[in-house]
């Protein structure tokens, strides 16, 4: 498995495909650091103006609100959502881009077990994706705090306002993105499943694409009917589930509990969900490649 | 000499299509096998199913004595293969393809193995140059520098000569040759030249619309001395009749519609003319035929893919 793992490596890396992720999430972060950098101030007006007007907020604190971590935080907001796009881009091609150029075959006829040759190929894929966020967390955690420093990090939601003091951020930062590995993963195997059946990966891309896509948009629709019915098998209703880990209990005077979070039992059955999916996901593909003709 | 290859009553079905139906062959060890086919007869998915790519809908396959859906990994240890065109990775170097194929064949890929494969194939020299930069010839020599990387013991050529120019063609001849009288290789090889399957093959198979229409030894199907000669007939079964009642059956190859094929010494022509006239048989042609392309297409006559191009 091993030296699978590692043959598939050294493909995905020596492919110039696999770095347009990579240039587009740091094109992305710098974008985004650059313009706080310099109007980071009418930013934080705009979100404090979306807050509840019953808030009073102090210069003071508007001074300490633009720090790393909540220059991370809102990368993380606008990313996330994205990445399983730039996932999608490499793990809809590890069978179908092998079938298109025709080297199916030839690795095939080779003295390798089918299951491992997937196998392989999907941890490969899972690499690469916790590669791409390692790189997101370099860019957009490390380098924010460098330029911006750290304080206290605030999160604004609807109904409520948590603040985490500094020396309580860095390790809801791992957890989440440690999270975020998983949800990708999920779309990364949703979009090496469909690999399997196709001969061209402009299919399986497309169509990982267009489920995440339609998926998002039915777990964004706020439809109680399903509420109850459609979004909580979605798996991307539990892929933004890491944002949990910013959410904070409060004492009885209103003062954040250090280490605490809101509900993690949520947290846990979303990455329980999540890890059902990719199972499934996986166990199928691995299911049907063992049974294909390998006609390409 | 024993068999290396046994295959017996292979069928594979694509839904309704009928791709192969009970083939049963035998490749014997240490000889060239050729395996001949129009195209869609039935050939690469034969081949395919020898190499595990596809699974077979009925029948069992041996391979040095051991069932091949049960011991897959073992005889492909030992089994190299070319299926159609070698497809590589284009943007690696043949160095970087060698390893990477040489690894899945399970073998330590050393660098200085490595390099004398390459240099075996005459691309020692551009080792570490991209594949997408090679001619159609280099990257089938890569190919089957990648075939043969581990010293299998069968080896299974799916059209090798397919878009090479003279030159390389004479290169891949002269390669199964050596692999073969040299070094001892069994070779399974289709190819749709002919005319150099007539130069390389021992044995051959003729397969049509997946079933077998002739099988064995060169020698025995096709010597140089003898000739094939072509009766076309109106009234073919009952010259068929007449032909079992007299001594004329015993060089009687095959007969497929209209015409039944005579294998005979090529100083016996005159001879068979003079029986068939004797018969009285209604002669609408009588061609004699002198190679293996004219051969092979007599046995797979009806299935012409443009009518206007009849011999």
């Amino acid at each position: 498995m091993w030296k699978l793992l590692k043959i598939e490596l050294f493909k995905i890396f020596k492919r110039p495909r696999t770095y347009i992720a990579f240039g587009a999430i740091a094109a992305i972060v710098f974008l985004f650091q650059i313009a706080l950098w310099f109007d980071g101030k009418t930013y934080i007006e705009l979100i404090l103006g979306n807050i509840d007007a019953s808030f009073d907020f102090s210069d003071q604190f508007k001074t300490h609100l633009l720090n790393g971590y909540f220059v991370c935080f809102a990368v993380l907001n606008i990313l996330l959502i994205q990445m399983p796009l730039l996932v999608a881009l490499i793990a809809g091609d590890v069978i179908a881009g092998e079938a298109n150029m025709g080297t199916l075959r030839l690795s095939l006829s080779k003295p390798v077990g089918r299951t491992q040759y997937l196998l392989g190929k999907f941890f490969a894929s899972t690499i690469y994706t916790v590669l791409l966020l390692l790189f997101l967390a370099i860019l957009a955690l490390f380098g924010s705090m460098l330029l911006f420093g750290i304080n206290d990090l605030v999160v604004f939601r609807s109904t409520s306002i948590h603040q985490m003091s500094q020396d309580d951020i860095f390790w809801r930062y791992l957890a989440a993105f440690g999270y975020a590995a998983v949800a990708l993963t999920t779309v990364a195997s949703l979009a090496f499943l469909l690999s399997v059946f196709a001969d061209n990966s402009i299919g399986p891309i497309i169509a990982t694409m267009s489920i995440v896509i339609v998926f998002t948009i039915l777990s964004e629709m706020n439809i109680p009917l399903y509420d109850r019915t459609i979004k909580p098998y979605l798996f991307t209703t539990h892929m933004v589930a890491w944002k949990g880990f910013f959410y904070v209990r409060s004492n009885e005077e209103g003062a954040t509990i250090k280490g605490s979070i809101e509900n993690l039992p949520a947290i846990l059955k979303s990455l329980s969900v999540l890890l059902i999916y990719i199972f499934l996901f996986v166990g199928s593909a691995i299911w049907i490649f063992r049974r294909k003709d390998i006609l390409s | 000499m024993a068999d290396l290859i046994v295959v017996k009553d292979l069928s594979k079905h694509f839904n309704e299509i009928v791709a192969v139906e009970a083939l049963s062959f035998s490749v014997p060890e240490g000889k060239i096998y050729g395996f001949l086919g129009q195209n869609g007869a039935g050939k690469s998915t034969t081949i395919r199913m020898l190499l595990t790519l596809i699974s077979p809908s009925a029948g069992e396959i041996e391979i040095f004595g051991m069932n091949l859906k049960k011991h897959r990994k073992e005889i492909l240890k030992r089994t190299g293969a070319i299926i159609e065109t070698p497809d590589l990775y284009k943007y690696l170097s043949a160095l970087e393809n060698l390893r990477i194929f040489a690894t899945l064949s399970d073998i330590k890929a050393t660098q200085k193995r490595l390099m004398d494969q390459l240099e075996k194939v005459g691309l020692s020299e551009r080792a570490n140059s991209k594949v997408k930069t090679y001619s159609q010839g280099m990257k089938q020599r890569l190919g089957i520098a990648i075939a043969l990387i581990h010293e299998p013991q069968l080896i299974i050529l799916d059209e090798p000569m397919n878009g090479l120019d003279p030159q390389g063609i004479a290169d891949i001849r002269n390669l199964i040759l050596h692999l073969s009288r040299d070094l001892q290789k069994t070779i399974l090889v289709s190819s749709h030249l002919l005319s150099e399957m007539e130069l390389i093959a021992d044995s051959m198979l003729i397969i049509d619309k997946g079933k077998k229409i002739v099988e064995g030894k060169m020698t025995e199907l096709f010597a140089p001395s003898e000739t094939i000669v072509e009766l076309e007939t109106s009234n073919p079964n009952e010259v068929y009749e007449k032909i079992q009642k007299t001594d004329l059956k015993t060089s009687m190859a095959s007969r497929k519609g209209d015409t039944i094929l005579f294998r005979v010494h090529r100083k016996d022509v005159p001879m068979l003319v003079k029986d068939l006239v004797k018969l009285d048989i209604e002669i609408i042609s009588l061609s004699p035929k002198h190679s293996l392309e004219n051969y092979f297409l007599s046995l797979t006559r009806e299935n012409r893919h443009v009518e206007t191009f009849k011999d």
